[in-house]
């Protein structure tokens, strides 16, 4: 199959969806690649780069759309696009399929399939072709270093001799892909860093990178993210109000405020209201990765960079991973090559449709002539349902009766053994001779310190251990030797014969162990 | 010399076989315990040679001295990935002796016996035993007519002992050898009759012991030689090679019990001391071994795994190959590692590149350790072995308990041919064979790295998930061959 990457017709858009890496890969799979001239320019990647590796490079965007047996892009396509596909043609791209019924329909009606990458259902094996992650993660970084532009200060605090520069505070609002890319980038930068988020199961990953969770103080009716498949749900109306009137209280101290609240399929919550920029300082920074739809503030304009009255700088800019497209192209094409992998399941280069696979099949939304979307529930939880019981913190006085009757226990159970084995001890020697009693008391003692000593041999020298009571256990050469002065030819012979192996056993077992032991060094 | 200096130098042969065992317990003090072991063993045997009973003590020492010359070859000349057969099979020589040893006591009761029946009935106790004297009876022999009729009987009992639990561990321990130098199919085998044949000849010894007891005839002693070497033989070929450590130490074991029961029939306390410490210590390893595997040690004797019910959960994905470009990649990115080898290292000889690649990512400050299973290998503590031949410190190798709690915080996990120590099966999946078995959480990873030569399951043939993993890599190909390449690209 012919594998195509058009030239992105939206504005401000510089991102391409293969890339000659990707192309290389895609070729492995047995497929062929073209590109339209001057697609990843913009990207960095130039045609003589596509042609390098293998991909052929035609002039114009209809040239592509003709050749191309599947075509891969980034955005949804315009209608001019849809316009292009034809019968059994498959387009991989962006599609946004909750808010573009028409051009759905339109595309079906061509008889073409259309996957779209925000529709990859979120579990674990899709992972690798979720292209919203990746592009969240950028777009999460590049909001930070937006931020830090538009920000006249650093965000380590500083001590030099030319004053004290106290550190800056960021939050995060909305901890998800791209709020803990957030997250990471502005603590490594040296930022105090707050972040939160309506689920609060995500407290533990906002710590691990670095943040404070801000806790609200609101109980009950929290969310359980696993079961909306890991995203956010609206919130009631109570919530809203404890975390708006937590949000009041911490907004003049915060510098940096990063919102990245969307609920899929709806219009962005408002989070940040004008009276919490009102009591920000000025030079703050708001960056709204929300703007897209309808912004967590309601003062963003999209695609904008304003100043408020009061001096705050919001940003609405929706084109963070286009502003990295190196980046970006990268991962994405990555994604959709990982999409292609699973659509040619024996990489010869035929692509297999297969509706009943979890993942081809939600993210399909147009296939054969008819519209697929939305797909049905995937028939594998997302997130398994976590289990809340922890175990319960013991108390002093519990783990003193716990130690207790651990400590009782033991006793009892030496006890029974001693007296059991006393017993035995006693029996046989009701029966026994005297000077059997006397080796066997011997044996048992013997054994005992055994087994005192052997505990506590280290894991490690397990090896050398069994090698020196291997050689230790030719003592019995001992026997050999005191017989075999006695008696006839064959008692010699068995004797000798006895005496040499063992002889064998305690230089070999010696020097074994001696050649193991001088290997272990410390660092 | 007399009595008493014997038992004198055994008293302190003993203390110092016990100290040698006791310094096992830290690599330092393990090299003094090798001396203790030694000069244990030199003072045993010389005060033996001064010491009443022996004779013909020229020939001894030639012997000994023989044997030694062939056990330094053997020992200076094995490669140390070939130290568990070297020990099975020095195992089996110590069995062998047991039932030499136990032969000529045998014989020697029945001449000290006969004799005594020919003289005068008339004569004393005393009397009698310094006619034998006369008669050019000493050593042994002497001993042994001083001995009352019931001891005799005991006698009888103990030497028996001894040499059932020598022919075990003779027959068994040359098959452990075969299996673990690949002479004989290391896949559990069992004749047809499977443990209906181990109990019937367990149940013709018990029944020669009876016959014995009573007659003390030549013919009963030799036919439960015979049943017993066939229940070593058996016994071993019926055990799987994945078991192998557990078999050793087992074997280990016997020979000490051997010993102790030779001690007991020759009434000398030196052999009852060493052959318990011997015994007891191979217990309490194979107990070990048998619980990190979670399972009992009844199941592991009488091969196999236990059966289960339901079937084994399906594993769904795929396994994901990668080159030593891309492992190379994520370890130059990687701040800690964490290196899981196992029998696949031993069988490539990758212990030496393991090394080199250890040493090359700890001068780029990464931190790498090294988690060891307690039954990776085909030995108790092989890889340890391995690792330290390859000059590996040790003190990064660390053991299970130590290290399995890091791998969430570890950035890569690099198993190289392990299978079943980092099956994931075992927790997530009660109907896997090996369910409950404690098992490295090496998934836990950030990413894994599996050095594998084919996609097959692995020495237990059971499916393993990890390999299917979102961050499992396979990084197919020879682990020596695997890890020279990726040698080339880390510098």
């Amino acid at each position: 199959m012919k594998i195509g990457a058009p030239r992105e017709t939206i504005d401000g858009e510089n991102r391409v969806a293969m890339t000659p890496a990707s192309a290389r890969d895609l070729q492995k799979l047995g497929h062929s690649c073209v590109v339209e001239a001057g697609a990843g320019e913009k990207a960095g990647f130039s045609d003589a780069l596509y042609a390098q590796a293998g991909v052929e490079v035609v002039k114009t965007a209809a040239a592509l759309w003709k050749a191309a047996d599947v075509v891969v892009k980034v955005r949804p396509p315009s209608d001019a696009e849809v316009k292009r596909l034809t019968e059994g043609q498959t387009l991989i791209s962006f599609f946004n399929p909750g808010a573009n019924e028409k051009l759905m329909a339109q595309a079906a009606a061509k008889g073409a399939s259309v996957i779209a990458m925000e529709m990859v259902p979120r579990i674990s094996r899709a992972q690798k072709m979720d292209a919203l992650s990746s592009m969240a993660n950028i777009a999460g970084y590049r909001a930070v270093i937006e931020a830090g532009n538009n920000f006249g200060r650093f965000f380590t605090g500083q001590v030099t001799a030319a004053g004290k520069v106290p550190p800056a505070k960021v939050l995060v609002v909305g901890a998800g892909v791209a709020g803990l890319a957030a997250i990471g980038t502005a603590t490594s930068l040296g930022a105090i860093t707050y972040a939160f988020d309506v689920r609060p199961e995500v407290a533990e990953q906002v710590e691990s990178m670095g943040a404070q969770f801000v806790y609200l103080d609101f109980d009950g009716g929290q969310q359980d993210g696993a079961a909306t498949g890991g995203y956010a749900a609206p919130s009631s109306p109570e919530f809203r109000e404890a975390q708006l009137k937590k949000f009041r209280e911490i907004a003049p101290e915060m510098d940096i405020v990063i919102t990245t609240a969307l609920i899929p399929n709806r219009e962005a919550p408002e989070l940040w209201t004008p009276d919490m920029v009102a009591a920000m300082k000025p030079g703050s920074v708001i960056i709204d990765l929300a703007a897209e739809k309808g912004g967590n503030c309601k003062l963003t304009v999209m695609d904008e960079r304003i100043v408020t009255d009061n001096g705050v700088i919001i940003i609405g800019y929706t084109d963070f991973p286009s502003r990295m497209a190196a980046q970006a192209s990268t991962l994405y094409s990555t994604n959709i090559r990982h999409m292609l992998t699973d659509l040619t399941p024996a990489k010869d280069g035929v692509v297999v449709h297969n509706m009943e696979d979890d993942v081809i099949r939600g993210a399909t939304v147009t296939h054969a002539g008819a519209v697929t979307y939305p797909p049905p529930p995937p028939k594998v939880q997302a997130i398994a349902v976590q289990k809340k019981e922890k175990p319960k913190e013991l108390t002093p006085q519990e783990k003193r009766d716990r130690e207790v009757a651990a400590f009782k226990a033991q006793t009892r159970n030496q006890v029974g053994l001693l007296a059991i084995g006393a017993a035995v001890l006693l029996g046989i020697g009701l029966v026994a001779p005297a000077s059997f009693m006397q080796h066997f008391i011997v044996f048992v003692l013997s054994v005992f310190i055994g087994f005192q000593v052997i505990w506590n041999v280290s894991h490690s020298l397990h090896t050398p251990l069994m090698a020196v009571t291997n050689a230790i256990s030719s003592i019995i050469i001992l026997g050999a030797l005191m017989q075999i002065g006695s008696g006839s030819f064959l008692v010699i012979v068995l004797a000798a014969l006895a005496v040499f192996m063992t002889g064998i056993n305690i230089f070999g077992g010696f020097l074994v162990t001696r050649r193991m032991l001088a290997m272990f060094q410390k660092s | 010399m007399d009595f008493g200096f014997t038992t004198a130098a055994y008293v302190v042969a003993a203390v110092l076989f016990i100290l040698s065992l006791g310094g096992l317990s830290g690599q330092e003090s393990a090299k003094r315990a090798v001396w203790y072991g030694i000069s244990g063993m030199a003072l045993a045997v010389a005060a033996t040679l001064i010491g009443p009973g022996a004779g013909l003590w020229l020939l001894s020492l030639i012997l000994i001295a023989a044997g030694g010359l062939i056990g330094y070859q053997l020992a200076t000349k094995v490669q140390m990935t070939q130290m568990p057969e070297l020990v099975a099979a020095m195992h089996s020589l110590v069995g062998l002796a047991a039932v030499f040893v136990g032969f000529i006591a045998h014989f020697e009761l029945v001449r000290v016996l006969q004799m005594l029946s020919e003289l005068a009935p008339s004569l004393s106790e005393s009397g009698k035993l310094l006619m034998l004297e006369e008669q050019g009876v000493d050593g042994f022999a002497a001993l042994l007519a001083h001995k009352s009729p019931v001891e005799q009987s005991i006698l009888r009992v103990e030497l028996f002992l001894g040499i059932f639990i020598g022919a075990v561990t003779f027959t068994g321990s040359v098959i452990a050898y075969g299996k673990l130098a690949g002479r004989v199919s290391s896949k559990a085998e069992k004749l047809p009759g499977g443990h209906a044949l181990n109990a019937i000849a367990a149940a013709i010894s018990v029944l020669c012991l009876f016959w014995y007891f009573n007659t003390g005839g030549l013919l009963p002693l030799a036919l439960m030689t015979l049943a017993a070497l066939f229940i070593g033989y058996h016994l071993i070929m019926g055990i799987g090679g994945a078991d192998m450590p557990v078999v050793v130490s087992m074997l280990n074991s016997y020979s000490g019990w051997a010993a102790a029961a030779i001690g007991f029939s020759l009434g000398n306390d030196l052999l009852i001391v060493v052959g318990a410490l011997v015994g007891s210590s191979g217990a309490i390893l194979s107990y070990i071994m048998c619980k990190a595997m979670n399972r009992s040690f009844v199941s592991v004797i009488l091969g196999g795994f236990g059966g289960t019910s339901g079937p084994q959960m399906a594993v769904e994905g795929e396994q994901v190959a990668i080159d030593a470009d891309g492992v190379a990649a994520a370890l130059e990115d990687a701040d800690s590692v964490i290196i899981i080898p196992g029998y696949g290292m031993a069988v490539a000889q990758a212990q030496q590149s393991v090394s080199e690649l250890t040493k090359r990512l700890r001068a780029k400050g990464k931190t790498v350790r090294f988690a060891i299973h307690p039954v990776a290998g085909r030995l108790p503590g092989h890889m340890n072995v391995l690792l330290a031949e390859a000059k590996v410190p040790y003190d990064i190798v660390l053991e299970m308990d130590e290290i399995n709690e890091d791998f969430p915080t570890t950035d890569v996990a690099i198993v190289i041919g392990s299978n079943d120590i980092v099956n994931p099966a075992a927790q997530e999946d009660p109907n896997s064979p090996i369910a409950g078995m404690p098992v490295l959480e090496c998934w836990k990873a950030k990413q894994v790295f599996v050095s594998k030569r084919g996609q097959g399951t692995g020495y237990s043939g059971i499916e393993n998930p990890l390999f299917f993993k979102e961050n499992t890599r396979m990084f197919y190909g020879d682990a020596k061959k695997s890890l020279d390449e990726l040698l080339t690209k880390i510098t």
